[in-house]
């Protein structure tokens, strides 16, 4: 089968995928209310009322006021914006070092029992409790955030790449490539980097959906970005103590996490199911 | 068998060590002099070079690694900055907290998860199935910590029934069960969905094998067919997973433990974080490593007891 019929086919089952397109749906609400947050938002995130504060779901903030009076709505919706930018620049973050593992230990067999090694050691560590780790030696901060979660990314990033790059390297197109005298670093670039796409694109999409959560779990625990930044995990800690007169101050910034993470695992469930790809993880 | 046990325990020995030497490199980058931390900032500089000297901190990296480990393997993993206790007790008085917690949510996790896969496998494209995938989708989801708080405000807040956190002293008692409930629901939320996926996946791929067709085709009954031939052929994966969430859920609940109160490992280790214990800190992680490598050495010789066809050689 040609690529460009294999493309067409996989978009035409991803269009089939109902469950996909809601998540589609769902994640093309929040990206552009994200994006557009500033436009959106009906009141300042910031803007402390006090004698609003407290306040259910009403005409006037559609999703209650917190404990300063600040408009929640407006407040999820920059939040937004903070919790998107976790979850694309770690993932990126990740697979860019993990990827460029993999590929070296997947293509180089020496560096292969070196590099694999060290992810195992990377793996053996609780993903949440690494990203603690991380985050308690850069310190508290939107950027360190990004940086912890991806790091936890790296091995399983590393041992994707490397699994595809072992069966793309044995591809007779590979050995057409390294035959025709091209470099090793042409070869992994131009020819198996690109075979490698379906299964990272599924991998990473369903990782977004998990940075998303690590990130808002980091800044719930007090350790990632700071209040009063209106970031979904910041503002859900920060209702914890209004649970029994004020649950929406928590359960709205939740709810909003749950929307967008849910989007990114249909859209990743439909990915794969549309891709046929198998996310198996060589062990090494 | 016995060959091969001793062989994977060998195996594991240079991944602890990794493991071990990443630990005290990280918790020596963490900001913050753990010497003033413990002799306060009043103490002048003299007294802050007894106490460097004292703890072994003035020693070359290298050395200081070296004793740690050789500490480390004959059990002592040194006192606790703050309370001053053994690490080692630090962690006996938090891990039962966390073994129980663990234990009853995987539980709870297996018994419904398993339920949920086979039931939509064997009705596929039912409506049950339809609708279980998609609550399982949704568990894997949910924050745990949104999980977490709306258990506590539905069931603590809202009815009264049960107590928002903490855990009793008694050994076994009916109150511990009620302080038990909330947080292992909320813990099995994120292996719960799983389980059930996984399950479901496995099962739809045994239950097309031909000695399932056999099965049948012996007139055997559907029941027998499912539970006996399939569920037994599909376990292996889930059990897989369910010992490697198992030992990463025993290295401590982190945010469970937080928002119910349980004094459990994940507690200890984000106390020990924020207060700069780097003992406690250390400890923690390398039991948690070891308690990782024998749960999936466990999870490997359950292997062979749900699967006859497995050898180790």
């Amino acid at each position: 089968m040609s690529k460009k019929s294999y493309l067409r086919m996989s978009i035409r089952r991803f269009q089939r995928h109902r469950l996909a397109m809601v998540g589609l749906v769902l994640l093309f609400v929040f990206v552009v209310s994200a994006i557009l947050a500033p436009f959106l938002a009906p009141y300042d995130p910031r803007k402390q009322a006090f004698m609003e504060r407290l306040k259910g779901p009403t005409s006037k903030h559609y999703l209650g006021t917190d404990q300063f009076g600040r408009d929640i709505l407006s407040r999820i919706l920059h939040g937004g914006r903070l919790s998107m930018v976790v979850g694309f620049i770690s993932v990126a973050f990740g697979l860019l070092l993990g990827g460029f593992l993999g590929l070296l230990a997947g293509y180089f067999r020496r560096l292969d029992n070196l590099i694999m090694r060290l992810m195992d050691v990377l793996l053996s560590f609780p993903s949440i409790l690494l990203a603690i780790g991380v985050v308690t030696i850069l310190g508290p901060g939107l950027i360190n955030v990004m940086i912890a979660v991806g790091i936890r990314s790296i091995p399983s990033y590393a041992r994707i790449v490397r699994s595809t790059v072992l069966v793309v390297k044995k591809m007779p197109y590979t050995e057409a490539s390294i035959a025709m005298g091209a470099s090793s670093w042409r070869t992994m670039i131009s020819t198996i980097l690109p075979n490698s796409f379906p299964p990272i694109l599924v991998y990473s999409t369903l990782e977004i959906a998990n940075a998303i959560l690590l990130g808002a779990i980091l800044s719930y625990l007090g350790l990632g970005v700071q209040p009063p930044t209106a970031e979904w995990g910041v503002m859900v800690s920060e209702g914890r103590g209004w649970l029994r007169d004020a649950p929406h101050i928590s359960i709205f910034p939740g709810l909003a996490i749950f929307c967008v993470s849910m989007g990114f695992n249909l859209v990743g469930d439909g990915l794969r199911d549309s891709l046929d790809v198998r996310l198996k993880e060589s062990g090494s | 068998m016995l060959h091969y046990i001793l062989r994977r325990l060998f195996a594991t020995i240079p991944v602890l060590f990794g493991v071990s030497l990443l630990v005290f490199t990280m918790v020596r980058l963490i900001p913050g002099d753990p010497v003033v931390i413990l002799a306060g900032m009043e103490v002048s500089q003299d007294e802050l070079a007894k106490v460097r000297h004292e703890l072994g901190l003035d020693r070359p990296f290298h050395i200081q690694y070296f004793s740690y480990v050789e500490r480390a393997l004959k059990g002592d993993m040194g006192r606790s900055i703050h309370s001053k206790k053994p690490v080692w007790d630090e962690i006996k008085d938090r891990f039962p907290a966390t073994l129980e917690l663990t234990t009853v949510s995987i539980m709870i996790a297996a018994f419904f998860g398993i339920i949920v896969g086979v039931i939509s496998a064997v009705k596929q494209y039912s409506i049950f199935d339809h609708m279980s995938m998609v609550g399982a989708l949704a568990g894997i989801s949910m924050p745990i910590f949104l999980l977490g708080l709306l258990f506590m405000w539905f069931f603590s807040l809202f009815l009264g029934w049960l107590p928002t956190g903490g855990r009793p002293d008694c050994f076994w008692c009916w109150d511990k069960l009620r302080y038990l409930i909330l947080p292992s629901l909320t813990l099995s939320g994120t292996s719960l969905p799983m389980i059930a996926r996984l399950t479901r996946s496995t099962m739809l791929e045994v239950i097309r094998q031909e000695y399932i067709t056999t099965a049948r085709a012996k007139g055997l009954a559907e029941r027998w067919v499912i539970f006996k031939h399939a569920l037994r052929n599909a376990l292996i994966p889930v059990v897989t997973y369910m010992g490697l969430q198992y030992a990463i859920l025993l290295g401590g609940a982190v945010v469970t433990e937080q928002i119910f109160s349980w004094p459990g490992m994940g507690r200890l280790m984000v106390e020990a974080i924020r207060s700069r214990d780097y003992p406690v800190i250390q400890g923690c992680v390398l039991f948690m490593a070891f308690i990782s490598v024998i749960t999936n050495l466990l999870v490997d010789i359950l292997y062979g007891i749900i699967d006859p066809k497995i050898h180790y050689e």
